[in-house]
């Protein structure tokens, strides 16, 4: 029988691999990526406990919410990866040093 | 194992498989062909949680606006044509570490707590999301739609050319 802890380990592999193309990806577009993988496993959880736990809709409002919030930044962060890529001709995240002194 | 469980198996394999498709794919065009994948298996996850609205606005939102905004994003901070569409890893050693230690923590935590079983039985949910959205949660409501008007504006502003400024 399929419970909320099966919801939550996927929820839980979906976080790590975010978490790890957030430290070992260069290119902006792909961190962008791995922050959608991250939103979408929280998402999951959210859902998963409004199914199981409260037994109300809360959970499901909020997921809502967070994909809102995700289409809001995804607009803005490639919005600035693109000025990035005018200014200095890649989209490599290392590079992106104007700002040190 | 009764039907459904199937399709859950079924749901997780690919979200997870294709989670790490899009985290190791050496081309960013393969990464966003898997974030495709992955993005529909959490809708089938929803599915099976009864969440009918909130899979619809996951294929919806996800697939069809967040998932071409990225394609974007790939092809105009690319020269598509010069096949040259790899990306650097770097540290792999020490994210691996974290992010394996991170899902021992959470996957322990889910399965030494002991979980509600009952809940919620699957129902149609648009109708009470919809008075949810404009009863209860009605502040945040407006101030979601008033982030998504600061956000369009803001991204047209930052890519604008700034000649005429």
């Amino acid at each position: 029988m399929i419970g909320l802890s099966h919801y939550l380990i996927v929820s839980a592999a979906l976080l790590s691999l975010g978490i790890l193309g957030l430290l070992t990806r260069r290119n902006a577009v792909n961190v962008l990526m791995s922050i959608e993988l991250i939103l979408n496993s929280a998402n999951v959880n959210l859902v998963a406990f409004s199914r199981f736990g409260a037994g109300n809709l809360d959970g499901q409002v909020f997921a809502v919410f967070v994909i809102v919030v995700a289409a809001a930044e995804v607009a803005v962060a490639l919005a600035i990866v693109l000025t990035m890529y005018r200014l200095r001709r890649t989209p490599n995240l290392d590079d992106a040093d104007i700002l040190r002194g | 194992m009764t039907a459904a469980d199937y399709v859950f198996w079924v749901f997780a394999t690919a979200t997870v498989v294709s989670g790490a498709v899009v985290v190791f794919a050496r081309s960013l065009i393969y990464s966003a062909f898997a974030l495709l994948f992955t993005f529909f298996g959490v809708a089938g996850l929803y599915v099976l949680l009864g969440a009918d609205f909130l899979a619809a606005t996951q294929l919806l939102i996800y697939v069809g606006g967040i998932l071409v905004l990225l394609l974007f994003g790939v092809m105009l901070t690319h020269r598509i044509y010069d096949l040259k569409l790899r990306t650097e890893k770097t540290q792999l050693g020490p994210g691996l570490i974290v992010a394996a230690g991170i899902f021992i923590i959470f996957a322990n935590a889910a399965l030494i707590t002991e979980w509600p079983t009952v809940g919620r039985e699957p129902a149609p949910t648009t109708k009470e999301i919809g008075r949810l959205f404009l009863g209860e949660y009605l502040l945040a409501f407006e101030a979601a739609s008033v982030l998504l008007l600061v956000a369009l504006i803001g991204a047209a502003m930052i890519v604008r050319r700034k000649k005429d400024a």
